[in-house]
């Protein structure tokens, strides 16, 4: 099966082409720059090179978040209408578990993070389990600080994953014992991950597909606060 | 014409419907969808750009498949993809941008960018053929704008609003009088009840130009309502709304006719959201009788919102003329016509 994944939900831009047990081709960049200019590129110059027509393609899967909302969407967005218009299932992945994935043959835990300002991060928590990892608590969106004294509770090492783990390095390791970081060449998500991920899994509904935000929109956060505020009233 | 008929499918996200439509020769409607995401964005009482982008997503697919049942076609037997890749709010475009990218590569369809105003303008090519040179007044809840066409494609803006689009007014008066969001409509129903009895100021600006303003008209109906209240004096909502709509009218009317007669056209277009204003149609079309040469053009209301027939339309000429947009096109928010 010929497979494109497609992740832009953190600054690192994944494309990969995978076909059966083969991976075919992979472009990772982690820079600042803007996804919508790039991502569509580097998808039609892989597909060039590894001689493939988009009429090849068997399945998608996309990096579902959590991440940036816009970078999110438009990996979102490109792989919904490209599986719509060739009819071709849609897989959507965590983007936290393509990153646990990088980090397969740790012996222990892996804590994927991303950072999500005001000292919170998006993350989960991983097992290691043959050559895959089990989501053991879901992904969510917490403070640094409570992520780490909750995961005092698990007696085993801990492995952080992810470009910005190094911003909150210090928080875990004044908490926990036994955690460390991940070396710099497994914090990109790899997109060939993501594809093996999303090879064997059930597709998506492509129409009613969306990112998982983990967060509401402020505004609408704001105002369901208001409703409650006068429903107490 | 001998030609081959062309089909353009046309996609706009650039704030809070999600569209896509495909028009045949520029001219004619095959398909045209439209979902609105007004009523989830009436109880913020405005369009939230993250809640526009998240609806977007939700819905394109969904919008584009409906317009292709519609038209009983194949996305693969479409001539070209025209997407509103600018002015609006960035995330709301990107949805529109990268699924008309996705669609183009997919099928290897030639893809256009085009600019919402000029979409807005050649919503009057679906109906009526036009004449140059010709003066459009586009207005909407982001934009006030004359613009001079001498010929397709060609576009001179010639007068512009200094700081609020007249929509945007309307949606800040009527907030100021109570009623709810989006708030044109509903000004423009209580005009009708009330008579224009207040005095307001009409911001003409200095002589010959043809720019507008209406910030300063905002805070007189604001500052006149605050201190009627603090006199412990009630003034007539109706007829407040038929005084503000009274200047909106006489300004964007008058600065109409005044370029129409400057620049010697053969047509006036209205475009934009606020074409729906029944206020102003009635006036322009009795103002534009002082100008017997020319014809005055207003879309029906289903094109005067936004809609991707608008964009096809203006993507079919951009089409022709040899414009195309690569994968590398994106979302420009503030994108110049
Ligand atoms: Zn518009």
């Amino acid at each position: 099966m010929k497979v494109l994944a497609i992740d832009t939900s953190t600054f690192v831009m994944g494309i990969a082409v995978v076909d059966g047990q083969i991976v075919k081709g992979e472009i990772i960049t982690n820079l600042k720059k803007n996804h919508s200019i790039r991502v569509m590129p580097a998808i039609e110059a892989l597909l060039q090179q590894c001689d493939m027509s988009p009429k090849d393609l068997e399945r998608i899967v996309v990096a579902k978040g959590p991440g940036s909302y816009t970078g999110v969407r438009i990996g979102v967005t490109i792989a919904k209408t490209l599986a719509w218009t060739l009819d071709i299932p849609l897989v959507g992945v965590s983007s936290l578990e393509v990153m646990a994935a990088s980090a397969k043959y740790f012996q222990g835990l892996v804590v994927p993070l991303m950072d999500a300002r005001r000292g919170q991060i998006y993350t989960g928590l991983y097992k290691v389990e043959g050559d895959h990892v089990q989501s053991i608590v879901a992904d969510q969106v917490i403070l640094a600080t409570e992520w780490a004294n909750e995961l005092k509770a698990y007696n085993e090492p801990i492995l952080l994953v992810g470009n910005d783990s190094s911003l909150h390095e210090a928080t875990f390791v004044e908490t926990l014992d036994r955690v460390q970081l991940a070396p710099a060449t497994l914090h990109n998500p790899r997109p060939s991950e993501l594809a093996w991920l999303g090879i064997n899994r059930e597709p998506e509904d492509i129409h009613t597909f969306v990112p998982n935000y983990i967060r509401l929109a402020e505004a609408e956060a704001n105002w369901l606060a208001r409703q409650q505020e006068r429903t107490e009233c | 014409m001998s030609e081959k008929d062309i089909f353009v499918l046309g996609i706009e996200t650039s704030c809070d419907e999600t569209a896509a439509a495909i028009v045949k020769n520029g001219r004619e409607i095959v398909a045209n969808v439209v979902a609105s995401q007004m009523e989830s964005h009436q109880r913020f009482g405005g369009v939230v750009p993250e809640i526009a982008s998240r609806h977007h997503v939700e819905q394109i697919t969904l919008v584009l498949e409906e317009t292709m049942k519609q038209a009983n076609m194949n996305v693969s037997e479409i001539d070209a993809i025209a997407v509103t890749e600018g002015p609006g709010l960035v995330g709301a475009l990107l949805i529109g941008v990268n699924a008309a990218k996705a669609l183009a590569f997919a099928h290897r369809i030639p893809l256009v960018g085009v600019h919402h105003i000029a979409g807005h303008i050649y919503a009057n090519q679906l109906v009526q053929d036009m004449k140059f040179p010709l003066l459009a007044l586009v207005v909407s809840g982001g934009h006030t704008e004359l613009i001079y066409m001498k010929e397709h494609g060609v576009f001179e803006v010639i007068g512009e609003t200094r700081d609020d689009a007249a929509g945007e007014a309307y949606d800040k008066v009527a907030r100021a009088l109570q009623l709810p969001y989006p708030g044109g409509p509903h000004i423009d129903r209580l005009a009708k009840q009330g008579k224009p009895t207040i005095d307001l100021p009409r911001a003409w600006l200095e002589e010959g130009s043809y720019d507008f303003s209406f910030s300063g008209l905002k805070s007189a109906v604001i500052n006149t309502l605050h201190n009627a209240k603090q006199r412990g004096e009630t003034i007539q909502p109706e007829d407040m709304a038929a005084s503000f709509q009274a200047s909106v009218v006489e300004v964007l009317v008058g600065k109409t006719i005044q370029a129409a007669a400057h620049y010697d056209v053969k047509q006036i277009l209205l475009a934009g959201g606020v074409a729906a204003n029944e206020g102003l149609r009635t006036q322009l079309q009795k103002q534009v009788e002082q100008l017997p040469e020319v014809e005055l053009v207003i879309p029906p209301l289903s094109l005067c919102t936004d809609n991707a027939a608008m964009i096809a339309a203006a993507g079919t000429v951009l089409f022709q003329q040899g414009k195309r947009a690569t994968m590398a096109l994106n979302a420009n928010p503030s994108l110049l016509l």
